[in-house]
C-alpha cells in the first residue's frame, strides 16, 4: 500500500516536472491561428489582399479585421480552405479580384539598365543583379507577384505564363463523352 | 513444390493472346527516321550530347543520364541527327517533349562496345554500366534498374522475375521467354549476385505453358541452383508486382512500403535479358520486343528499334481498314496514342490498332448504384466506389485517407462496374491533382522561407544602418564636447591676448620665412653688384638725412 502510494506520488512528480518543462520549452509564440492561416495562403507575397504580404494578411484574418476572399493567387480553393479552417461560409471573390494563370517574371536583358529597382521590390529575392549590371530572374524562385513590373523605369520586365509540360501535366476531370481506352475494352 | 498464395479480387477478361503468340519474334524493318525521346524513363530527362548534322553510330550515347535518378539514351542505329527539338511523344498528355530525330544511313554500324564478364566487375561498376546503357524496367514502369540493384541495404531473400504478363493481347514477354530463356536467366544470376539474394523465382501465368517449359528447361540446362520457374493462376492483374510477390511468397507488401524492406525485389523478365546484354555484350538498350496486334492482318512480335514511328511499325503487320487509333500497352491499363508518328519507347510493350469492331463504344455511364462489385475485384483491397465519390467531389484529402495511392490503376473495377463509370479516370485525375498540390505546397514553403529571410535581412540592414548612424552621431557629439571644453577654458582675457600674440608670431614667422625668390642662389658677381648698389643707396640716404644718426637713438618725431 505504502509502496503504491510512493510510486504514484513519484510518478506524479516526474510527470508534472516533465509537463512544466515542455510548457516552457515548446511555448508557442503569438497566435497559433496566424500560422495555420499562413500555411494555407499561397505565399506569393503580392499584396493584392491589401496587406504587405501573406503573413500580415493572415494576422488580419486571425484578428477578424480582414475577410477571407481577398487573396486572388490562392484561388477559390484557398477561400474554401480558409472557410473550413475558420468554420465560416465560403464566399466568392470581391469585385476586381480574380485569380490569374500562373506566370513568372522575365527581364528583357537587352534593355535592362541595371538600376536595381526591381531587385529591391522583389519580396522573395528572386532577382539577381547589381548596380549597372544586367539583372535576371531566378525563374524557379519567382512567385509571379508582379511587384517588380511597376518599378522598372524602362519597362523591360514582362510576365510569361507558365506552360504545362509532360512532367507537370494533369489528368483532366473525367468527361463522360470521352472514351478512355480502359473502357473501350468492354465487349 | 512451392506453396502458392492468393491475392484479393481480380477479373478474367478475354486474353486475346493467341493471335500474336504463335509466331517467332522478327526484326522490324529499318524505318525512314527514328524519333527518340530523351525522357523515356522515370527521373530526370537525359541531357542531349549530340548536335544537329552530326553523324552517330549505333549505340552511341545521344542523351547522358543527368542526376542520380536518370538513364542514358542512345542512337538506335547509325545515321545523321536531323533535329533536336520538341515533338509529340508516346504519353497520354499528347504533349510535346524533347526528341532527337535520327535519319538512318542503313549501314547499322556499331560504335565500339565492350562486353565483360559481370563476375569480374565490381558491383558499383555494374550499376554504372547499366545506367550508361540506359537499362530501365521494361514491364512498363521504366524505372532505372541500377537504382533497384543495391545489395546490402536490406537483406533480400527472394528475387522475383515477373513473366506473368497478365494484360490481354500482350505476348512480348511470352515470346521472349520461349526464345531467349537462357539469357534471361543469366541476367537473373547477375541480379541475384548484385542483391545477394538467396533464391530466384520466375512467375509465369499458366496460360503460357510453352514459356514455362522453356524457362524450366533453361534452368536445368544452365545448371542454375536455387532458381525456380513457377506457374501462377491466370487472373488479371496477377502481373502487378505486389500481386505476384503475394502469390509467390505470401508476403503482403503494405501500403507505402517497398518490397525490398520485406526481403523481395522484382524485375520483369525482359529487364533481366536487357541487363545481361548490356553487361556481357556492352549493348545498350536500343530495341525492345513489341507486340503489334488488334486490327492488323498479321499480329506479331517485333524486335523494334527505339524511336521507330508507330505508323511504320504497324504497316509491317498489315494495317486493316477501319483502324481509328492505337493503344499503347494493354486494353486495361494502356492509353490512346496522340499520333501515329510518335516513336516507340522503352515502355512500349504493345501497340493495339483499335477499330469499332474490336472495341465497341462503351454503354452510357450511369450513377453508381453502390453494388460494391468493384470492391470485390480490387486487388489492392480498396473501396473503389468511395474513392470515385471523393475524387468526383474533389475531396482529395478523403480520397487519400481511403488509400488512393495504393490503387495500381489496373482497371479491374471499371471492368466490372455495371454503371460503366470510368473509375480509373477519376483516380488518375485525383492523383495528378494531389501531386500538383504537393508541388504548389513545396513552392509556397520555399517562398515563405525566402520572404522571411528577406524580412530578416532588411531588418538587419536597418539595424546596422541605425547603429552606424548612432555611432557617427556619438563621435560628432564627443568632438563637439571636446571643442566646447577647450573653448570654455580659453575664455579669459589673458588667454585671448596670449592667443592673439601667438597668432601674430605665427604670421611673422611665416612672413620671415618668405624670402623673395630672386635673391636666392646669386652668383658672386651679382652679389657684388647688389652690395655696391646697397652701399650707394646708403650713401644717398645719409646725404638726404643728415640727422640719421640721431634717428637711431630717438623716437621718430611726431608729425
Ligand atoms: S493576395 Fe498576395 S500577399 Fe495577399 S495573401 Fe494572397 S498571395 Fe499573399
Ligand atoms: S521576380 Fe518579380 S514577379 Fe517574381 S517574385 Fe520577384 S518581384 Fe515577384
Ligand atoms: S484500378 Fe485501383 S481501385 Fe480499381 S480495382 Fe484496380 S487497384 Fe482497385
Ligand atoms: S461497381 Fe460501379 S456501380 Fe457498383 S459500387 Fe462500384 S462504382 Fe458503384
Amino acid at each position: 500500500m505504502l509502496t503504491a502510494l510512493l510510486v504514484m506520488s513519484i510518478l506524479a512528480l516526474v510527470l508534472g516536472a516533465g509537463l512544466g518543462f515542455s510548457a516552457l520549452k515548446f511555448k508557442v509564440e503569438g497566435n497559433p491561428l496566424v500560422g495555420k492561416i499562413d500555411a494555407i495562403l499561397p505565399q506569393t507575397q503580392c499584396g493584392q489582399c491589401g496587406y504587405p504580404g501573406c503573413r500580415p494578411y493572415a494576422t488580419a484574418i486571425a484578428e477578424g479585421e480582414a475577410d477571407i476572399n481577398m487573396c486572388p493567387p490562392g484561388g477559390e480553393e484557398g477561400i474554401q480552405k480558409l472557410a473550413e479552417l475558420l468554420g465560416v461560409e465560403a464566399k466568392p471573390f470581391g469585385a476586381g479580384a480574380a485569380p490569374k494563370p500562373k506566370a513568372v517574371a522575365f527581364v528583357d536583358e537587352n534593355n535592362c539598365i541595371g538600376c536595381t529597382l526591381c531587385l529591391q521590390a522583389c519580396p522573395v529575392d528572386a532577382i539577381l543583379g547589381a548596380a549597372k549590371q544586367m539583372h535576371t530572374i531566378i525563374a524557379s524562385e519567382c512567385t509571379g507577384c508582379e511587384l517588380c513590373i511597376a518599378p522598372c523605369p524602362v519597362d523591360c520586365i514582362s510576365m510569361e505564363p507558365i506552360a504545362e509540360s509532360v512532367t507537370t501535366w494533369k489528368w483532366q476531370y473525367p468527361v463522360y463523352a470521352f472514351i478512355p481506352s480502359t473502357e473501350a475494352t468492354r465487349r | 513444390m512451392r506453396q502458392l498464395h492468393r491475392f484479393h479480387g481480380g477479373v478474367h477478361p478475354p486474353t486475346n493472346k493467341t493471335q500474336s503468340s504463335e509466331t517467332p519474334i522478327i526484326a522490324s524493318a529499318m524505318p525512314s527516321k527514328l524519333v527518340i525521346p530523351l525522357h523515356q524513363h522515370v527521373g530526370n530527362i537525359a541531357r542531349p550530347v549530340v548536335s544537329v548534322g552530326e553523324h552517330v553510330l549505333k549505340g552511341q550515347v545521344i542523351g547522358k543520364a543527368d542526376g542520380r535518378l536518370s538513364s542514358a539514351v542512345h542512337a538506335s542505329t547509325s545515321g545523321t541527327i536531323a533535329t533536336i527539338g520538341y515533338s509529340k511523344v508516346a504519353h497520354p498528355s499528347g504533349m510535346d517533349d524533347l526528341c532527337v530525330t535520327l535519319i538512318p544511313d542503313g549501314k547499322d554500324e556499331w560504335v565500339a562496345n565492350l562486353g565483360a564478364d559481370y563476375r569480374e566487375l565490381s558491383h558499383t561498376d555494374i550499376r554504372h554500366r547499366l545506367r550508361d546503357a540506359g537499362v530501365v524496367g521494361l514491364g512498363g514502369a521504366v524505372f532505372p534498374s541500377d537504382m533497384k540493384l543495391y545489395g546490402g541495404k536490406h537483406q533480400i531473400k527472394t528475387l522475383v522475375l515477373n513473366g506473368a504478363e497478365c494484360e490481354p493481347y500482350i505476348t512480348c514477354d511470352d515470346r521472349l521467354m520461349r526464345e531467349r530463356a537462357a539469357e534471361i536467366l543469366l541476367g537473373a544470376e547477375m541480379m541475384r549476385d548484385l542483391l545477394h539474394a538467396e533464391e530466384v523465382v520466375v512467375g509465369i501465368e499458366d496460360n503460357k505453358p510453352e514459356a514455362l517449359a522453356a524457362m524450366q528447361q533453361a534452368i536445368v540446362d544452365g545448371k542454375h541452383a536455387r532458381m525456380e520457374a513457377v506457374a501462377v493462376p491466370t487472373v488479371y492483374p496477377g502481373g502487378g508486382a505486389k500481386q505476384l510477390i503475394r502469390v509467390l511468397t505470401g508476403i503482403e507488401v503494405a501500403a507505402g512500403v517497398r518490397s525490398t524492406e520485406m526481403g523481395v525485389q522484382c524485375f520483369n523478365v525482359a529487364t533481366a535479358y536487357s541487363a545481361y546484354r548490356a553487361i556481357s555484350y556492352g549493348e545498350p538498350m536500343l530495341s525492345r520486343v513489341v507486340t503489334v496486334t488488334g486490327n492488323v492482318e498479321r499480329p506479331q512480335n517485333y524486335e523494334v528499334l527505339l524511336g521507330t514511328p508507330v505508323a511504320e511499325l504497324v504497316a509491317q503487320a498489315g494495317l486493316k481498314s477501319g483502324t481509328q487509333g492505337y493503344i499503347m500497352g494493354g486494353p486495361m491499363m494502356g492509353f490512346l496514342l496522340p499520333s501515329d508518328q510518335v516513336g516507340v519507347v522503352k515502355a512500349t510493350n504493345c501497340i493495339i490498332a483499335t477499330a469499332p469492331t474490336l472495341f465497341p463504344a462503351p454503354a452510357p455511364t450511369m450513377p453508381c448504384i453502390r453494388c460494391t462489385r468493384c470492391a470485390e475485384v480490387c486487388p489492392a483491397e480498396l473501396q473503389p466506389q468511395e474513392l470515385h465519390w471523393f475524387a468526383k467531389a474533389r475531396e482529395f484529402g478523403k480520397a487519400q485517407d481511403y488509400h488512393l495511392f495504393d490503387c495500381i490503376e489496373c482497371g479491374a473495377c471499371s471492368y466490372v462496374c455495371p454503371s460503366n463509370i470510368p473509375l480509373v479516370q477519376y483516380y488518375r485525375y485525383a492523383k495528378s491533382e494531389i501531386w500538383a498540390r504537393e508541388r504548389d505546397k513545396t513552392a509556397a514553403d520555399t517562398a515563405r522561407q525566402r520572404h522571411e529571410y528577406r524580412q530578416f535581412r532588411l531588418e538587419r540592414e536597418k539595424q546596422e544602418k541605425a547603429e552606424k548612424l548612432a555611432q557617427k552621431e556619438r563621435a560628432a557629439l564627443l568632438a563637439k564636447q571636446q571643442a566646447d571644453a577647450a573653448a570654455a577654458t580659453a575664455n579669459t582675457d589673458e588667454d585671448a591676448q596670449a592667443r592673439i600674440q601667438a597668432a601674430m608670431a605665427r604670421v611673422q614667422a611665416q612672413h620671415d620665412a618668405t624670402q623673395p625668390r630672386n635673391t636666392a642662389n646669386l652668383t658672386p658677381e651679382q652679389q657684388a653688384k647688389i652690395d655696391e648698389i646697397e652701399a650707394r643707396r646708403a650713401h644717398i640716404q645719409e646725404l638726404a638725412h643728415p640727422e640719421a644718426d640721431l634717428d637711431k637713438h630717438h623716437e621718430p618725431p611726431k608729425e
